[in-house]
């Protein structure tokens, strides 16, 4: 299939451009005999959101935790704005499958958890939390528990709270994946405004084929027991147009048709 | 609840059985049931009595004495139990016994060890609500959501931090919920302590009513005590209501 709007590289590339925000460098995970990740080389630049995607079992899930230091390497490393990292730290934030909400806090204390964390006056971080909460559309909700929330409101929470922090990275695991079909949609559209209007760097793992190609700059796949690094693909699609637009565009249909082709193998 | 398709009010039970209780006094078939209104009037009699008054400050001054124990001992040994894995095979087997164990027994052993005082009646409401709190504390300590850890953490919690504000405030609908078992069990130990003491408190009074055959009193002081543990069970159910917030994750 040759299709002139997909650039892509078959092949890893070492270290080449400058502006890797975050650098893996020959990561392997092994839990016991059981290899999850072999020999990860990944850079993924600033300002781009790049999707870590394939079936289940093949560690993107924990790749994502590694880079975030909340699980360690076997071996490799991670570097992130050039520093090696083994645990968590301030220039990355988190966005949790199952939301990760605190149940006994309102939604503006878990938003301005992060920043409570780090000593914030509670002034200021009321002030940013009610800045996100207006980004992220739960103006009138500052007082609600997270039970009172639906499940994609609750999400709304999570992604306040990590852009709250202003970390350089979001690490983003299957944001969307609690969320219901329609919100999903929307959510994704509003993912796309907030990366316009935050120019951050996202690493967002998924295993939804359209929702990788509809919101990523670069689709990293990885390929199961144990989980490499089998092709990078960067869509291309052209984003100033109408997300209905998106989604009947040719570049679109066909790189969803070419990631599902190279996927299919896996699936049972 | 409806019969015959009538809605029936919720104390209808309970005014049913009050009534067959009291044609049952009245008919005089055992010396062991009197009338239910010669009860209340034994009992609105009794709680004027300068002997109920002081059994009551004894036996709730042994109650406050053993359960604060209890919850001071129970809550920071079970939150132990659930973060530190030495700690709990120390312990585990144990609390595990005694929670099932029937404890009266022990009651005599604990008279030769305490005398037959007040200090007896403290340690067996101890004994009879602390297992069960160490048991809900560890319980909800371990069941605190791995992912909410791993949030602190992302967002540069230290240990003691992820502990004070994530870990302990997951358990606590778990360490409420066994405090008001605690309490029941409490109020079990503090009667069968002083029942078997018999010269303190209420066992004291409840000895002396079954031995002069005054039955009367000897019902009046029964339905007092499972007021006030009903009354009890009822307030920390209450208070654990008012978390609502947690009503998501449960």
């Amino acid at each position: 299939m040759a299709n002139s709007a997909l650039a892509r590289s078959g092949s890893v590339k070492a270290a080449s451009s400058n502006d890797a925000v975050v650098q893996v460098r020959d990561v392997c995970k092994n839990y016991g005999d059981i290899e999850a990740l072999r020999g990860i080389n990944l850079e993924f630049e600033r300002g781009n959101l790049t999707t870590l995607l394939g079936p289940s079992g093949c560690g993107k899930t924990t790749l994502l935790k590694i880079i975030a230091g909340l699980v360690p390497a076997t071996s490799g490393e991670i570097r992130v704005n050039g520093r090696a990292v083994t645990a968590p730290g301030p220039e990355r934030a988190f966005v949790f499958q199952d939301f990760a909400l605190m149940p006994w806090a309102t939604v503006l204390r878990n938003i301005g958890f992060g920043l409570e964390l780090k000593g914030v006056t509670a002034a200021e971080r009321d002030r940013t939390a009610r800045r996100y909460i207006e980004q992220v559309g739960l103006a009138g909700f500052e007082q609600k528990y997270p039970h009172e929330l639906s499940g994609g409101m609750r999400q709304r929470v999570g992604i306040a709270r990590a852009f709250a922090v202003n970390a350089d990275v979001l690490l983003l695991d299957e944001p969307f994946s609690a969320v219901d079909e329609q919100n999903r949609r929307k959510f994704q559209e509003d993912l796309l405004r907030l990366v316009e209007l935050e120019k951050k760097t996202f690493i967002f793992v998924t295993h939804s084929i359209e929702e990788a190609v509809y919101v990523s700059d670069r689709i990293v796949l990885l390929s199961p027991r144990p989980g490499r690094v089998s092709q990078i693909i960067d869509p291309m699609i052209d984003r100033t147009a109408s997300p209905d637009d998106i989604r009947r565009d040719a570049v679109y249909l066909d790189v969803v048709e070419e990631i599902w082709q190279g996927l299919r193998q896996y699936a049972e | 609840m409806t019969l015959f398709g009538r809605r029936i009010p919720m104390m209808t039970s309970l005014i049913f059985w009050l009534l067959v209780w009291e044609i049952v006094g009245r008919l005089e078939v055992m010396f062991l049931i009197p009338p239910i209104t010669s009860i209340v009037a034994a009992g609105l009699n009794l709680v004027q009595t300068a002997s109920w008054q002081s059994a009551s400050l004894i036996t709730l001054r042994a109650f406050i004495y053993g359960m604060a124990l209890a919850i001071v001992v129970g809550v920071p040994l079970g939150v132990l139990m659930g973060r530190v894995r030495v700690i709990d095979n120390i312990f585990g087997l144990w609390v595990n016994m005694f929670v099932s164990a029937p404890l009266s027994a022990l009651v005599p052993i604990l008279m030769i060890l305490f005398g037959m005082g007040e200090t007896t009646v403290v340690v067996t409401v101890f004994l009879f609500a602390v297992w069960i709190i160490v048991l809900d504390a560890r319980a909800g300590v371990m069941q605190a959501p791995t992912s909410l850890i791993e949030m602190g953490r992302s967002y540069g919690a230290s240990r003691w931090t992820i502990f004070t504000k994530i870990i302990l405030l997951s358990a606590l609908p778990e360490i409420l919920a066994g405090i008001r078992i605690g309490l029941i069990r409490g109020v079990k130990g503090v009667v069968i302590g002083q029942i078997l003491v018999s010269i303190i408190g209420y066992g004291e009074l409840f000895e002396l009513y079954s031995r002069s055959f005054d039955m009367e009193r000897f019902w009046a002081l029964t339905m007092l005590l499972f007021a006030a543990a009903m009354l009890l069970s009822a307030g920390v159910e209450h208070f654990e209501k008012r978390i609502e917030y947690y009503a998501g994750v449960r």
